[in-house]
């Protein structure tokens, strides 16, 4: 099992060869990452070790992804001034600015 | 826009079902939420096993290639990235596509939504890096996303072996499964594989809790008894930045009670579910369903459902047919063929279950 890590992504995997989009740089709380086009905003965030996604409403408790499938809504966050954007499910663009929401 | 048949769901049920109307004529529309058709066979990288019939050999995402290229060469209308919101009478669906709300009009249902992870009760159980197994799946198989440094594996059914599996080859150290059961719930072949890697498969074991603040930076595991309770002194701390959940499925059943389906608690098939005999009928004229959400089993078993429901539609749709009925039996019968295993024993009875209630 012979598998090669850089900066986050799996770059060589003993079975799958991954597809992915042209590198792109978006933004995370002003700061400036890159991820690949068209790859869950989620997903880009966790290949740069961003895994706190938000913090909740009532105690502040630090949130990240669970399902990674559209279904459990842990992964809510400010993309473009929208909020409840579901990270997870939701495609990553050039220049698109990702925040977690505070409320 | 009506059509004749409306698919919830692209995964292999749903796909299948897709195929079936089209040979049949149907006027057809798939709906998934996702971006591409495939469900969860896109990130499923294990051999399929079985017959030819059921792609025995492939892997699972290939499986989803061959499909999605045979749904492509066909009539049946695709709309991905689209979630439907309700199902109204007259079989209007609501959609929500595009930041837009719009409807569809179909004169038969099939509903194959999949199923949902279930989750577990333990300190920290919310910390970032607290992942279900299927997450990881999709993280690590389809974007090439590297997971965590070290992985604690919950839960040893055929997921969670396998995902154990594959976190090995992504290059993710997996010291620990822990397992509450005193067996190894899934197959024998997948548990000695990672046993061969190095995997400690600690049965009678469980989560005590998560360590961290931020993110996930250790766990805390316990031997249990033969109630489930921890053993006070027992516990180990270990080094892991990963937590991964496999702990089971439940049906997505939402849009079944909306609809107004009967709904039964199996706890064999994974949860609440809509009532359905073994043709796929629910207790909706013209709505079936198929696949995880009628009972969670696997991808083989899906596709055959799949069939069944689309059959039972296609009979709803244009009228019985002995051809119909004698091809629905012929895949009724290939499905109690699978189920016949030791491994599907707990299924079967809860089929048996749902079937014995009128």
């Amino acid at each position: 099992m012979s598998a090669r890590i850089s900066k986050g992504y799996i770059t060589h995997h003993p079975i799958i060869e991954f597809k992915r989009g042209k590198k792109v740089k978006f933004f995370f709380e002003g700061q400036v990452l890159e991820g690949y086009e068209g790859e869950p905003i989620a997903a880009a965030l966790h290949a740069n070790g961003i895994k706190v996604l938000s913090y909740s409403v009532r105690y502040q408790r630090p949130r990240g992804f669970f399902c990674a499938v559209g279904k459990c809504a842990s992964c809510l966050m400010e993309v473009d001034g929208r909020e409840n954007v579901m990270v997870c499910m939701e495609p990553l663009r050039e220049g698109m600015r990702v925040r977690r929401q505070r409320r | 826009m009506r059509y004749q048949l409306g698919i919830v769901g692209g995964g292999p049920a749903g796909m299948m079902a897709a195929l079936i109307g089209d040979r049949f004529g149907i006027k057809t529309i798939l709906i998934d939420d996702n971006p591409a058709l495939g469900g969860q066979l896109i990130k499923q990288t294990h051999k399929f096993f079985g017959s030819k019939d059921h792609y025995c050999g492939y892997r699972g995402f290939q499986i989803g290639s061959i499909l999605r290229e045979e749904i492509a060469k066909s009539k049946v209308e695709v709309i991905t990235s689209a979630t439907v919101t309700g199902i109204y009478p007259g079989f209007i669906l609501g959609l929500h596509h595009k930041e837009r709300y719009q409807e569809v009009g179909c004169d038969a249902v099939i509903v194959a939504t999949g199923a949902k992870e279930k989750f577990l009760i333990f300190e920290n159980n919310d910390l970032p890096g607290v992942y279900g197994a299927g997450a990881v799946q999709t993280l690590m198989n389809v974007y090439g996303v590297f997971p965590g440094r070290r992985a604690l594996m919950i839960g040893s059914g055929n997921i969670g072996l396998i995902v154990t599996y594959q976190l090995l080859q992504a290059g993710v150290e997996v010291p620990f499964l822990v397992e509450i059961l005193p067996e190894i719930g899934g197959w024998f072949v997948h548990a000695a594989k990672i046993a061969r890697a190095g995997t400690r498969i600690l049965t009678s074991h469980t989560i005590i809790s998560a360590l961290g603040e931020e993110e996930v930076e250790g766990a805390v595991i316990a031997k249990v008894d033969d109630q489930f309770h921890p053993v006070s002194g027992s516990e180990v701390t270990i080094d892991v930045d990963l937590i991964c959940l496999a702990v089971g499925l439940s049906p997505l059943s939402d849009l079944l009670w909306q609809v107004g389906c009967r709904m039964e608690f199996i706890p064999e098939l994974g949860g609440y579910l809509a009532w359905h005999n073994e043709r796929m009928e629910t207790t909706v004229p013209g709505l079936y369903v198929a696949g995880d959400v009628a009972g969670i089993e696997e991808a083989t078993t899906a596709m055959l459902e799949g069939k069944v429901a689309a059959i039972s539609a296609v009979s709803h749709l244009l009228g019985p047919s002995d051809e119909l009925s004698a091809m629905q039996r012929e895949i009724i019968r290939e499905l109690d063929d699978l189920r016949s295993g030791d491994f599907s024993q707990v299924v079967s009875r809860g089929l048996r279950r749902l079937y014995d209630r009128p």
